[in-house]
């Protein structure tokens, strides 16, 4: 259907937008100056760096120094210990906090009490600044004054530890926060993509015997794929892209356990002001971030396929 | 649908072990928030305070400017939220009704937007920034701001100008209206709703946001709220908690109202523009 529908609204498109003429460029160029100046501009700039050796408060020329950024962050044992730690994050939470609210969605979805206030809750962390999400969990996580070592107490399963400095525990630690913060994005989301789906399928599955499972797996989930592929992307890229609830947390601690790439690039430019080095490494976070959202649009192409 | 008695227990159980993952974080922030000094020295910390006590609120002021930091961080939310709608307003609007390569261009932009690490930005911003004197200004942070805000802003407008019928304006143009009136009269007051749903969500992740404000605000009398608070966090990760829980809630308060208003039209608006695009 939107195959056929596509040329005629191009077409009409066509005829207004000449139509609109000069007012439309009025309307459009003061949010495109901005735009240009301080998004374009420094992304294209940024790519630039990235062949230079920049550095912050050097009063000698900056120069064009090649491939040689890239050469150094291909050896930079630090640089790929950063990275392999932010790939562990990202998938670590991606992957749990896509079935956790996939869960809670399904439960939202059914005609349950409570689920007015499980709903609100869900959307809490949403509205919260990402700082004093951090602080929340550093206080849950204190090895004396916090609720997560004195339950373990209760429990008689040990004195518990210090979660956010002990090397094992760490990035695990601050996995779970970063599961707990993202989830309204991806339960809200969901949400919605169930609401879409049509009951009356659902009755007659069920009418024909299909057990839950099955009625999850042949009615819920093609309907729900889209909505699932996208804020999976989305929450992918975000979570590379995460950086206050970890500096909040750890700070890149301990021992470099939590020091995700975006938390290396920032000590790298701002602290050490390599910023020719830092955009490197901007520049193959992109690079990763791209692969991962072509992967993303082939499969809903291909989804789009099926459908 | 009927569901059998096993499986509704089922359910509940495990609907209420969401209610414990997602609130538990939420009541011992305010619990430790009103605990005494003594309390929180003590080893078996209880959920509930056994002296609760506002001593932590008056120290936070004491300790850290909050109050200071909370005017720069209103300042900046303002300025970003008033400059970013009135500048993706007009531009939703030509991207809603006119296609053209322009607004192609710029749907483009905000998907792509979406995917750039901070990190290859901020540091050239930071550069521009510096050329143009705003660094450690909070006039260049709402600057960020609004660009940050835009992709966001037009995704939403976009959506909420489509479910504007077309229709509406072309009866007033039959009727005699010009453009400009058409605009003001008819699809502005239809529009407000999105407007303003759109302009509190800029408000609170301007309100929010960290990374930025800590590159780019220097003098501490320039910070903005989230970068205040790391403050009580000392060199060696050791903080005063019931300060820092106190003001860490107070810095939540006003983000959680906001978004308890205009939370239900921005799931609808994200997914009016997801739908319609």
């Amino acid at each position: 259907m939107a195959a056929a529908t596509r040329p005629a609204g191009r077409a009409a498109g066509r005829t207004a937008g000449r139509a609109a003429g000069h007012g439309a460029w009025f309307l459009v160029l003061p949010a495109l100056i901005p735009i240009l100046v301080l998004s374009v501009g420094p992304l294209l700039y940024g790519i630039l760096l990235a062949f230079t050796d920049a550095q912050s408060g050097r009063t000698a020329a900056t120069r064009w120094i090649g491939t040689l950024n890239f050469r150094d962050l291909w050896h930079d044992t630090l640089f790929w210990e950063s990275f392999r730690i932010g790939l562990v994050w990202a998938v670590g939470v991606t992957v749990p906090q896509f079935l956790l609210a996939l869960g809670l969605a399904l439960l939202l979805n059914e005609e349950l009490r409570l689920r007015r206030l499980a709903r609100a809750l869900a959307i809490v962390p949403w509205a919260m600044p990402e700082v004093v999400v951090g602080i929340m969990w550093r206080l849950v996580y204190n090895p004396d004054a916090g609720v997560l070592n004195e339950t373990l107490r209760d429990l008689g399963l040990g004195d518990g530890r210090d979660w956010l400095s002990s090397l094992a525990t760490a990035l695990p630690a601050v996995i779970v926060v970063g599961i707990w913060a993202g989830m309204p994005q991806t339960t809200v989301a969901l949400l919605a993509g169930l609401q879409n789906t049509p009951r009356e399928l659902h009755e007659a599955a069920a009418v024909d015997g299909a057990g839950a499972w099955r009625r999850f797996r042949t009615v819920t989930w093609p309907a729900l794929r889209p909505v699932a592929l996208a804020i999976t992307a989305l929450n992918l890229i975000w979570n590379v892209n995460s950086f206050a609830l970890v500096y909040v947390l750890t700070n890149g601690g301990p021992g470099g356990k939590t020091r995700l790439p975006m938390l290396f690039a920032y000590e790298e430019a701002f602290r050490y002001g390599q910023f020719g080095y830092a955009a490197a490494m901007g520049c193959v976070l992109v690079a990763v971030v791209s692969i991962l959202l072509a992967v993303f649009l082939a499969g809903r192409l291909r989804g789009g396929e099926d459908a | 649908m009927r569901t059998r008695p096993a499986a509704r227990a089922g359910q509940y159980a495990a609907l209420l072990a969401y209610l414990v993952f997602l609130a538990f974080p939420l009541l011992w922030l305010l619990s430790t928030a009103f605990k005494s000094p003594r309390e929180l020295g003590s080893l078996h910390p209880s959920w509930i305070p056994r002296h609760p006590t506002p001593g932590n609120f008056r120290q936070a002021f004491d300790e850290q400017p909050l109050l200071h930091a909370a005017l720069n961080s209103l300042l900046v939310a303002l300025g970003a939220t008033l400059i970013a709608v009135l500048l993706a307003t007009p531009m939703a609007y030509v991207m809603a009704r006119h296609r053209s390569p322009l607004s192609r261009a710029a749907t483009g932009w905000v998907v792509v937007s979406q995917a750039f690490p901070f990190v290859l930005v901020i540091i050239p911003l930071f550069l521009v920034l510096k050329h143009l004197r705003l660094i450690d200004s909070l006039f260049g942070l709402v600057l960020v701001y609004v660009v940050w805000a835009l992709p966001f802003a037009l995704w939403m407008l976009t959506g909420y100008v489509r479910a504007v019928p077309a229709e509406l304006e072309e009866a007033a143009a039959v009727d005699g209206a010009g453009r400009l009136r058409t605009l003001v009269s008819v699809t502005a007051p239809l529009l407000a709703p999105g407007i303003a749903a759109t302009a509190l969500f800029a408000f609170v992740t301007a309100w929010n946001e960290f990374f930025f404000a800590l590159v780019l605000l220097k003098s501490p009398g320039r910070q903005t709220l989230p970068v205040v608070l790391t403050h009580f966090i000392g060199a060696e990760g050791v903080a005063d908690l019931g300060p820092l829980a106190a003001a860490a809630f107070l810095a939540t308060l006003p983000s959680l109202l906001l978004f308890a208003l205009i939370q239900r039209r921005i799931t609808g608006g994200l997914l009016a523009g997801a739908v319609k695009s």
